[in-house]
């Protein structure tokens, strides 16, 4: 598929995208570390938000002299591109409240990296209840009249309504593919989905539609024809996942994952903004409903109960856990989400990953076995 | 004098007993950088586990109690504190032999992250109601609007607790709380600045030991009782002339949460080479936000000063604070405890390093080690590491 390889180039050589966009619109790039950052109040002030993975393979030269080795791939892979001048490119960043790491990687990044402007979203911890949305809606008020300030552009309803609308078109066409997955794995590959959600993370959302629009059409005419899935059907959940290996590997080996619960995945598109709201309460209220990092709080069972109801709802015949190593949150409640998924009966394994996560040796036999035993 | 480890005995023994032999009080289990006002002014017992915790890691308890929940599917990366209290949770294990089960968990998250997720572990453990008091950290600053929202969770708090207590909270009886909690922190603060005299009357090892008071019971009179004998006690030492250490010739300032395992070889090893730890960054954390505090507008300051404590700000700001304490002090050296299972205190610190080093040249030394769980001690290695550090500090002093 020709999109997907133009896709696939982008998320591996996301600067050459972010600095021909620049040199095409001149307009500015906001570097993101994570799904909690509004991306539709940067793109009202006409940047690219750019989300930053760590990409910078397993040496972090330039992260060791600032972070322990006990910190998550992912932060000291981000610290390294920024300090090895890798994101020269960014105009500022806004960094957002979720785990401990990345609540240090936002000081280190500020008093360091010197890439601009320097905004600190410190989202509530709790999504849900009134005391926190009101506290949302303030701070994502605020963060708007920064952005104005370092974007020097004003960021009226109207422009924020038009974000909002192209960001939910992407929503709803990654969701629509993953649909159609669910229905028939043999609509599209797991792998090329992973690919053009991790592009839209970087692209701009009216260039990603426009590239996908071929694809999405294709969708409506075929979906469904191609049959129930071949193999067994896997769920990926965890942080994020830098590589499509894994995904590759298991429908070589006649699996297929069918949905997943990663913030390189379908969480990213999970839940759309109500048009008919006014916009920052809109955009804060789609992070209230949508479905939780483990670095947020909404119920002690919220995450366990969306994953068992998933896994039924997708005809799931197993779990894969991928787990960042050194990654608080999501270590926290593996053990109950796998509680809870052995007492609905469905089977799981754990594989501790780095970011970017190399697939192979003996992830990929355990993977395989899994598969054998499912 | 009552001894401490007496009032902490009798403190557990009272929590630990059957509810009609503690007067049907409700236990609540805070952390340790939570509002602690609320629960002593509704008469609840308020349960640290991280002090628990501590008390496991001093007893070399933390090794097994973490392998516990390791066996059950937690990584041996997590916090210790957490990974032990799950662990004791399970077998009743601890010195104490477990804690009293909770009828209502508060975490506050103004020290880290960790504990929300630690909290849901117990919550769905006990089954009990959880409230999660969420300070939004202040990376360069304390917004008016994160203001409103602590207020606001305030009352909220106080809300929860009259119906779990099925009383209403008086608002006299808080206020007379909040002022012995003041009147504790600043009583605290003094005992800690005795260690600026010459020679030290105390060290941080005596501070990490008589610090268990203002974290677990700060608003009891016996806090302010006890602390106003210590710090007659180190007063008079400072009369005397008589130092924590025999022959002070270093002074040290530590950081981060002490290595609870080896405190005793620590002490010693510093000793040995007549270094004295005069002051640290974790006791401070109980009085450092003392001046935020407004005894006419409790409720509303008591919000600001739970948000702006020492991990809950900026590592550029930890530098300034840690930097102000070298002076204050008048310290030698700077010790680092890089302690892996505490991510919000110890990322940042080779910055903090850096800063202190070029701000005041000071010798500095990084020890990675683990709070609780002593299978992650390199003991020669540190042991020659120390000794490198001093010489360093006697051939620039
Ligand atoms: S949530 Fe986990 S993977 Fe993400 S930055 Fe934090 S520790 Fe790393
Ligand atoms: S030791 Fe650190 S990570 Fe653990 S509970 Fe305390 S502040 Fe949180």
């Amino acid at each position: 598929m020709n999109v997907i390889k133009k896709m696939q180039k982008i998320v591996n050589q996301p600067d050459e995208y972010a600095k021909q966009w620049k040199a095409e619109t001149g307009g500015k790039v906001v570097g993101t570390v994570c799904s909690y950052a509004p991306v539709e109040i940067i793109q009202a002030g006409g940047a690219l938000p750019f989300r930053v993975f760590g990409n910078g393979g397993n040496v972090f030269s330039f992260a060791d002299t600032h972070l322990q080795s006990y910190c998550c791939s992912l932060v000291r892979g981000i610290l390294n591109q920024a300090l090895a001048g890798d994101l020269d490119f960014l105009d500022g960043a806004v960094f957002t409240h979720t785990c401990d790491s990345m609540q240090r990687l936002s000081d280190i990044w500020r008093m360091n990296a010197g890439l601009g402007f320097h905004e600190d979203l410190v989202l509530p911890v709790k999504m849900e209840g009134n005391t926190a949305r009101e506290y949302m809606i303030r701070i994502l008020e605020a963060l708007k009249t920064s952005l104005e300030g370092h974007l020097d552009v004003a960021i009226t309803d109207e422009r924020l309504g038009h974000a909002i609308t192209t960001m939910n078109q992407v929503r709803t066409a990654i969701l629509q593919l993953d649909q159609a997955r669910i229905t028939s794995p043999s609509t599209v590959s797991s792998g090329d989905l992973h690919m053009a959600i991790r592009a839209a993370m970087i692209m701009d959302p009216a260039q990603w539609l426009d590239m996908m629009a071929d694809t999405l059409s294709g969708l409506t005419n075929t979906a469904g024809d191609n049959g129930p899935s071949p193999g067994k059907r896997v769920i990926l959940s965890g942080a994020v996942n830098g590589s499509r290996g894994i995904h590759d590997f298991i429908e070589e080996k006649g699996g297929a994952v069918v949905h997943d619960d990663m913030c390189t995945g379908i969480r990213y598109a999970h839940g759309l903004v109500d048009e008919s709201m006014p916009p920052i309460p809109a955009i804060t209220d789609r992070y209230m409903h949508r479905v939780n990092c483990p670095s947020k709080h909404t119920g002690i069972y919220a995450r366990g109960e969306h994953l068992v109801e998933t896994a039924r709802a997708t005809h799931a015949d197993g779990v894969i856990f991928l787990l960042l190593k050194f990654c608080d949150p999501h270590a926290f409640d593996y053990p109950y989400l796998k509680t809870m998924l052995d007492d609905a009966s469905v089977p799981s394994i754990l594989l501790e990953v780095e970011d970017p996560f190399v697939f192979g040796g003996q992830a990929a036999t355990r993977v395989e076995a899994f598969l054998e035993m499912l | 004098m009552e001894k401490l480890g007496e009032i902490m005995m009798n403190y557990y023994m009272e929590a630990k007993a059957p509810p009609e032999e503690r007067g049907n009080r409700k236990i609540a289990w805070i952390t340790s950088g939570g509002p602690v006002e609320p629960l002593i002014a509704m008469d609840m017992i308020p349960i640290y586990p991280e002090n628990h915790a501590a008390m496991v890691g001093a007893s070399k308890m933390g090794g097994d109690l973490c392998a516990k929940a390791e066996e059950i599917g937690y990584a041996g990366d997590l916090c210790s504190y957490a990974r032990s209290d799950i662990g004791c949770s399970i077998v009743n294990g601890g010195p104490i032999n477990g804690l009293p089960a909770p009828d209502i968990l508060v975490c506050c998250n103004n020290i880290c992250g960790t504990v929300m997720k630690w909290y849901e572990v117990q919550a769905r453990y006990y089954d009990v109601p959880l409230f999660i008091f969420d300070t939004p950290i202040c990376h360069t600053r304390f917004s008016a609007d994160a203001k409103q929202y602590v207020i606001n969770q305030f009352m909220e708090y106080i809300a929860l607790l009259e119906s779990v207590c099925g009383k209403k909270m008086d608002m006299d009886t808080i206020q007379e709380v909040g002022y012995r909690a003041i009147e504790a922190q600043k009583l605290w603060q003094a005992i800690l600045d005795t260690t600026t005299y010459k020679p030290s009357p105390m060290s941080a090892f005596d501070a990490f030991f008589h610090m268990a008071l203002i974290v677990t019971l700060r608003g009891k009179q016996i806090v302010v009782d006890y602390y106003k004998n210590l710090l007659a006690e180190m007063e008079q030492k400072v009369a005397n002339g008589i130092g924590a250490i025999k022959n002070e010739q270093y002074r040290l300032l530590w950081d981060n949460i002490p290595i609870w395992y080896r405190m005793r070889w620590l002490s010693k090893k510093f000793a040995s080479r007549n270094a004295c730890l005069v002051a640290d960054t974790y006791t401070s954390a109980w009085a450092g936000s003392m001046r935020y505090v407004n005894p006419d507008d409790l409720l509303d300051s008591l919000a600001e000063a739970y948000t702006r404590i020492y991990l809950n700000i900026g590592v550029d700001q930890m530098a300034e604070e840690v930097i102000g304490m070298i002076q204050k002090y008048d310290v030698d050296g700077f010790v680092m405890h890089s302690n892996r299972s505490c991510k919000p205190y110890s990322f940042g610190q080779y910055d903090i390093e850096a800063i202190v080093k070029k701000k005041t040249g000071l010798p500095t030394l990084i020890i990675e080690a683990d709070m609780v769980d002593e299978r992650n001690f390199a003991e020669s290695q540190i042991d020659n590491r120390i000794d490198t550090f001093i010489e360093m500090i006697e051939s620039t002093k």
